[in-house]
């Protein structure tokens, strides 16, 4: 099967299909790509269609997600909505030794069984695993998108700690879809935003969340971390957060910048296990010192203002990994799964919630096989690990979700203390 | 404190809607005034309100507080406002109730099963999403047997050994199960099998490494009414008598921990206005999505029945036929059919029932009543068996022939249509479909065990809800809104229908859904069909499962073609065998007669096999005639065949290989390593490695299925795989031993062989040893080493190594690592061309010989007898010569994939298939491990390479699973298909 490569007459003439995993930070990140250039489109299409085309074209034991993409993307071409000599797909490829890698591989294969072999896919990594000519990760197109990651994870955190609070429901999402709105035209007309600009905007959206009239009482508050596309998309997880909020609780949900990171300190890392190319390593620290500098002048910006809790910064999340497990684990969310559950203890948030896939590897190693030890650091945590599947039913789901619920419900009555 | 948990001066209401039946309690303080539980058939709505007015004698028109909890209970909750309380909370409430002093609960529910830890650290866990393992498992298992629940628990009280069977879903514990049962097995002792299947799946997917000790309280319906359940809960735990406690009330405990919350939480009802809620909740807002209905009226079901009608055998009186007659059996998994033919193919007489988990008693019945019907005028010329139970009911009865399902049903296909190109049969507990090309057939693909959602599936379904399975079906056929239930496994679905059922679908829309699902489950997962013309033009459907019109009408919707059903369809398997009787030409059947099969008798016993290591559970069957019929066995062994008969089998040889390795005493003292995963191939490496430097290597012994079992309760991912599970196993034998130094390195790379675009190790290869440092707590007390190495750079990794082991051994140098390192490279690389050289050189035996090859692939450590459960033993008793994929790995370009091609195990793979593709005295056959995600991407490309070659591609999937019966099958369809492949080509070729 020869790759279709995406050239550079087709990015004038393809539209860009973009698959939604964090809805804030896509929606940004789409604009970003028609700035410079190319017409992305969002796909919101969801619903059992969605699902079916995954079950028809994906082999049923690979994991939820690359069923989901995948249906999600067919689905889209069926719907007679594009042309489709006139389309592209994009899709992220992070290139682990998870089979999370082979995503795009799995799409070409069903494109190619559905007749639609034609359409060239993108492969979106900042490795650079595949070559497109008409489509180039810039440096400055890159930097815009990291400026869309630290701006989605602040909205999204900032909605959070609202929605379970506000005095006029509707507030908080009205808010946040009017910040979405507004960031998708700030970056449509700016090539880059700079520092001060940036960080003039945080400020902004602080204080105007900050203004939101909420009630003071303390919500129990749940954690949700694990595999990255069920833990973010509604599609991937039935609606979590949703449900959650419902049940009362304060939803608290570890940014996407956390990966991004963690990813760019895996390669770090690499080198010190195993030795390897003393250059590329210095270019990733420099980038990862970049990063992790912006992250904790945003913190600062949180803690300055004093109405809402910053994440942790990262560089201290690493740290409590240790002698839980170690940072060679770098398949999957690996290392970083175990750390975030250990930095939602340490900010208090004791209940969390550990979605995978079904049958999800690394997660059998980095989730579900820490729960016993970081119970045992940390009797306070309380942790359900729930798996997400085609098959698997919500009401299943949901009742260990509520027993997690009624088990944060005792542990306040209790400590008769904070939640 | 608030105002509701003061003093209760009112009475308490609790009630409990579980998976299966409503329970509801009124008590008054510490007094039970009134407990009654029932059945509710997905009725929820309507039977808690029934039970309710029943408590209208002891409530009256008083104020009560009431919660209500459990599994199915949370959308009537929601609808009619009452207080809700999730259920294993609720059990902890009532905890409270039972004595005090309780260490642990374990509660298992019709679906559910819980641990509680009570002292020591609070800890409530419930089991996964797969994990089946609790009532309504033990109540299809029942089924299955047939008997009743009560029976069940009889006859476990009067066994005498325990077979092991996979107790992590029904589904699995099924497929164990069957082939016992055919095999001539003891019910009592599958009755004790199954009750310790629960026990052991509770300790395994529960406790996850918590120890289960002190005063334990078993609480819940089936602990309550299971004497036999209770005695394998306390013997497994070694509970004294007094630390087991099963509360009289146990399997009330949810309701009254219910009615324990209400008293303390919530606000105060009567009995008029509860009842006005529940009954007007309305579930007339439903989440489920719905499908199109199957029949838009009687007209069009009219036109489809005709339709199907035409595909008839004609039947002819068996009084007054005279002349030759062929008789074809088939001992299916759960049915047994029978069919006499007459010369002309006209049916004489036909049988069709459930073997009743005996299906030789069923057959000689059978048998005399057709030797009585015969009588002098009509000569049985010819008779022939398929079938699970093939080979007993051949040695039973003296049956002329056997022969393989596939072969049977292919047969009877062709019979109706002469054209057919793709055959899908639905049975009791098998999907098998294959596709024809040229006469034969090209490519068989059966249900892997974890998709068994087929015949005795609905059935079990039907009986659950009341129904049989004829009105359960009848009802699905005009259901207006059949509930899309997916396409997963079973045990999913019983939760999709539980959904569906909280969601107000009725029983039609269930049943028309569960039809679509049976559909849906063989088209997308067994044969992975993309479009209907992948399946064929002439299609022909058959089984038991496909007389449900429900089945057949959802199976030509979802292709969108029309297929041929002969009214037989029950019966083909049983019909292709009486037509391959017929091709035997004999004169006469060595049938047993009618005076024979009068004195006949049969008794089983169950021996273990002394063999060898692997100690297969036996059956033996002996019949009144001094016959004899061994089963159970994976090898030809206990049937006395020479051991130098045996063909060249390199799982053998690297297996010998590795027990072959001694310690070397030495300087640094004792240090461990777990033999399996990739130690198994890397232990030349790190034995000479570890040995080089002074330490006494002490490798855990070859897996078994005690392996399993020592380590089991540590396991916290009951959906990882069979191999890292047994990991678990050999950590434990370590530390049984006493070794104090385990060493377990990390590896997320393998070594490079330049094959692939990277060289990985999957994840859990890779880290597992990450998972064992944090679950298996008797660690935290020995020296635990699992560092992270990569062997694939040796420069670095003597560097890496040498600051590791110096640091933790101190006088270690860098020097002596450096050599040591050296010398493992060069003693890994050596005994991989050895076993190179060794598959290169069984190669030739087999073609100098002229014997079949069988490339068995998979990972590694697939070569470990408890992982591949004698597979390769089986291959070679059925005259194949074994290698495996490393064997042929290097004997060509690396093949080019159209997936990322990055774990070094893998990209073998590939290239073995190139390799196989290329040679037609080999077959490729594919080990996979169930919950291996890697070989989701692998399989559909090693099978795309054979393929495109023309070739046949064969999986076998195995987890814990210890029973051939299913991968024999298919083996030998495998070798007819080849066979009569290379028949087709030698008659086209003259």
């Amino acid at each position: 099967m020869e790759r279709v490569v995406f050239t550079e007459a087709m990015k004038k003439t393809h539209t860009i299909l973009v698959p939604t995993m964090l809805p804030i930070h896509f929606k940004m990140m789409v604009r970003i790509l028609r700035q410079h250039g190319y017409q992305a489109e969002l796909l919101e299409n969801s619903g059992r269609s969605v699902v079916n085309e995954g079950l028809r074209n994906v082999h049923n034991d690979t994991c939820y997600p690359a069923l989901l993409v995948i249906g999600q993307m067919i689905d889209a071409l069926e719907s007679g909505r594009y042309d489709l000599n006139r389309t592209a797909l994009l899709i992220t490829q992070t290139g682990g030794g998870c089979r999370a890698s082979n995503y795009i591989h799995l799409l070409r294969k069903a494109l190619a069984k559905s007749g639609y072999g034609q359409i060239p896919v993108i492969s979106l990594s900042f490795g650079g695993l595949e070559k497109n000519p008409g489509f180039k990760l810039t440096l400055p197109m890159g930097m815009q998108l990291i400026n869309a990651i630290f701006l989605g994870d602040l909205l999204t955190q900032l909605q959070n700690q609202c929605l379970s609070y506000e005095k006029t429901p509707g507030e908080t999402l009205l808010r946040v879809e009017s910040w979405t709105e507004q960031l998708v035209e700030v970056m449509g007309r700016t090539k880059l935003l700079t520092g001060g600009k940036f960080y003039a905007l945080c400020r902004d959206i602080l204080a105007d969340f900050a203004d939101i009239p909420r009630r003071r009482e303390n919500r129990v508050k749940v954690g949700v971390v694990g595999e990255i596309y069920v833990k973010y998309s509604p599609l991937g997880n039935n609606n979590l957060e949703a449900f959650l909020l419902s049940e009362g609780a304060e939803v608290v949900v570890p940014g996407l910048l956390g990966f991004v990171l963690y990813c760019v300190y895996n390669t770090m890392e690499d080198r010190k296990l195993y030795g390897g190319d003393a250059v590329k390593a210095s270019l990733y620290r420099a980038a990862y010192h970049y990063l992790v500098s912006r992250e904790r002048k945003i913190i600062q910006l949180i803690q300055e203002q004093g109405v809402f809790r910053p994440q942790t910064w990262f560089p201290e999340l690493v740290k409590l990994a240790d002698g839980y497990i170690s940072r060679g684990v770098k398949m999957g969310e690996g290392w970083l799964l175990t750390a975030e559950i250990l930095s939602l203890i340490e900010e208090g948030v004791f209940n969390v919630v550990c979605t995978q896939p079904f049958g999800c590897l690394p997660n059998h190693i980095a989730g579900k096989g820490m729960i016993r030890s970081i119970k045992a650091g940390h009797p306070e945590a309380n942790i359900v690990a729930v798996d997400y599947d085609p098959g698997a039913s919500a009401v299943n789901q949901q009742n260990r979700i509520k027993l997690m619920l009624a088990n944060a419900a005792a542990a306040v009555e209790r400590g008769g203390k904070e939640c | 404190m608030r105002e509701g948990r003061e003093q209760v001066l009112s009475y308490t209401v609790g009630i409990d809607i579980g998976s299966t039946t409503v329970k509801v309690v009124v008590t008054d303080g510490e007094k039970l005034l009134f407990r009654h539980y029932e059945r509710h058939f997905s009725q929820v709505r309507q039977k808690t309100a029934e039970v309710l007015r029943l408590a209208a004698g002891v409530l009256g028109e008083k104020p009560f507080r009431t919660a209500l909890s459990g599994s199915a209970g949370f959308g009537l909750a929601r609808a009619a406002d009452i207080p809700f309380v999730q259920e294993v909370f609720a059990t902890s409430k009532a905890a409270e109730l039972f004595g005090g002093d309780i260490d642990v609960v374990i509660e298992l529910g019709g679906e559910d099963a819980k641990i509680l830890f009570l002292t020591g650290g609070v800890e409530e866990r419930m089991n996964g999403t797969c994990a089946g393992g609790t009532g309504a498992f033990i109540d299809q298992m029942a089924t299955l047997l047939d008997v009743t629940p009560e029976e069940l628990d009889g006859l476990a009280a009067r066994h005498e050994r325990i077979y092991p069977i996979a107790s992590r879903c029904g589904v699995f514990a099924k497929s164990d199960i069957q082939p016992l049962l055919n095999q001539g097995a003891r019910k009592e002792d599958l009755a004790a099998s199954i009750f310790q299947a629960v026990v052991d799946q509770t300790i395994t997917g529960l406790a996850q490494g918590r120890e289960i000790k002190g005063r334990v309280a078993f609480l819940g319906g089936p602990l309550f009414f299971f004497k036999e359940l209770q005695r394998r809960f306390a013997q497994t735990l070694r509970l004294a008598p007094e630390n087991a406690l099963f509360p009289e009330l146990g399997q009330f405990s949810v309701a009254l921990g219910a009615a324990l919350y209400a008293g303390e939480s919530c606000g105060e009802t009567d009995l008029p206005d509860l009842l006005a809620r529940v009954e007007k909740a309305s579930t007339d807002v439903t989440a489920v999505s719905c499908l199109p209905p199957l029949f838009s009226g009687d007209d069009d079901y009219g036109a489809f029945a005709a339709r199907h009608a035409k595909a008839t055998l004609p039947v002819r009186d068996i009084g007054s036929y005279s002349g030759g007659a062929y008789l074809g059996i088939d001992c299916g998994s759960t049915t047994t059919k029978v069919v006499l033919l007459s010369e002309d193919n006209a049916i004489l007489y036909q049988y069709y029932s459930s073997n009743r988990g005996n299906p030789v008693s069923i057959i000689r019945e059978q048998l005399i009543a057709l030797r009585g019907l015969c009588g002098g005028q009509i000569t049985i010329k010819g008779s022939a068996v398929t079938g699970y139970g093939e080979e007993l009911i051949q040695h039973a009865f003296h049956v002329d022939a056997g022969l393989v399902e596939t072969m049977a049903h292919f047969r009877a296909a062709r019979h109706f249509e002469p054209k057919v190109d793709f055959i899908l049969d639905i049975g009791g507990q098998d999907i098998k479909c294959f596709k024809v090309k040229n006469g034969a057939i090209d490519s068989i693909m059966l249900n892997e065990a974890c998709s068994s959602g087929c015949g005795s599936f609905l059935e079990t379904f039907a009986k659950s809800l009341g129904y049989s399975i004829e009105e359960f079906s009848e009802r699905g056929l005009f259901s207006q809104y059949p509930v899309d239930l997916g396409s997963r496994c079973t045990v999913f679905m019983n939760s999709s229908v539980k959904q569906a059922q909280k969601d107000g679908a009725g029983v039609e829309d269930i049943s028309a859904g569960l039809s679509i699902s049976v559909v849906k489950n063989a088209i997308y997962k067994v044969i992975r069909a993309h479009s209907p013309d992948e399946l064929g033009e002439h299609i022909v459907v058959q089984g038991g499962t496909f007389l449900n019109d429900a089945v057949l009408r959802s199976f030509e919707r979802e292709i969108g073609r029309e297929v041929t059903r002969p009214a037989i369809a029950g019966l083909m398997g049983a019909f292709g065998a009486a037509l391959y009787s017929k091709e035997l030409r004999l004169e006469n059947s060595a049938l047993l007669t009618l005076p024979e099969l009068e004195a006949f008798t049969h008794t089983a016993r169950s021996a273990a096999c002394k063999g060898c290591a692997n100690r297969c559970s036996l059956t033996v069957n002996l019949f009144a005639d001094g016959g004899r019929y061994i089963s159970g066995n994976k090898c030809e062994k206990p049937l006395g065949v020479d051991e130098t008969e045996r063909l060249p089998n390199i799982y053998q040889f690297k297996m010998d290989r590795i027990r072959a390795l001694e310690p070397r005493p030495g300087p640094r003292g004792k240090i461990g390593l777990p033999l399996g995963l990739n130690m198994i191939e890397n232990l030349p490496f790190w034995h000479t490695f570890l040995s080089e430097l002074g330490f006494e290597v002490i490798v855990s012994p070859v897996s078994s299925l005690k392996t399993y079992d020592m380590g089991r309760y540590t396991i916290p991912s009951d959906t990882v795989c069979y191999p890292a599970k047994l990991m678990h196993g050999h950590i434990e034998w370590l530390l049984r031993e006493g070794i104090d130094t385990i060493f377990y390195p990390c590896l997320a790379y393998n070594f490079d062989e330049k094959k692939g675009d990277n060289h990985y190790n999957c994840p859990v290869v890779a880290y597992y040893p990450e998972l064992l440092h944090a679950n298996v707590g008797k660690l935290q007390g020995v020296r635990f080493l699992y560092p992270y190495f990569g062997l694939h750079r040796p420069k670095d990794f003597i560097k890496k190594a040498a600051v590791y082991f110096g640091s933790e051994f101190p006088g270690l140098s860098k020097g002596e690592v450096s050599k040591a390192a050296k010398a493992a490279y060069r003693a890994y690389a050596q005994w991989q061309a050895e076993t190179a050289a060794k598959g290169q050189e069984y190669i030739r035996y087999a073609r100098e010989q002229g014997k079949r090859i069988a490339v068995l692939c998979g990972r590694p450590y697939h070569a470990d007898p408890e992982i591949n459960h004698g597979i390769d033993r089986l291959l070679g008793s059925l005259g194949m010569v074994v290698v495996s994929e490393d064997c042929v790995a290097g004997l060509v370009e690396p093949q080019k994939v159209d997936v990322l091609n990055q774990w070094t195990y893998h990209a073998r793979l590939y290239n073995a298939a190139k390799y196989v593709a290329g040679n037609p005295d080999m077959e490729l056959i594919q080990l996979v491990s169930f919950g291996c995600g890697l070989d989701a991407i692998t399989t559909d490309e090693v099978r795309a390479i054979l393929e495109s070659a023309g070739r046949l591609y064969t999986q076998l999937k195995i987890d814990e699973i210890n029973n051939l019966g299913a991968v024999r099958i298919r083996l030998r369809s495998l070798l007819d298909a080849v066979r009569y492949a290379s028949a087709f080509e030698k008659g086209s070729a003259q």
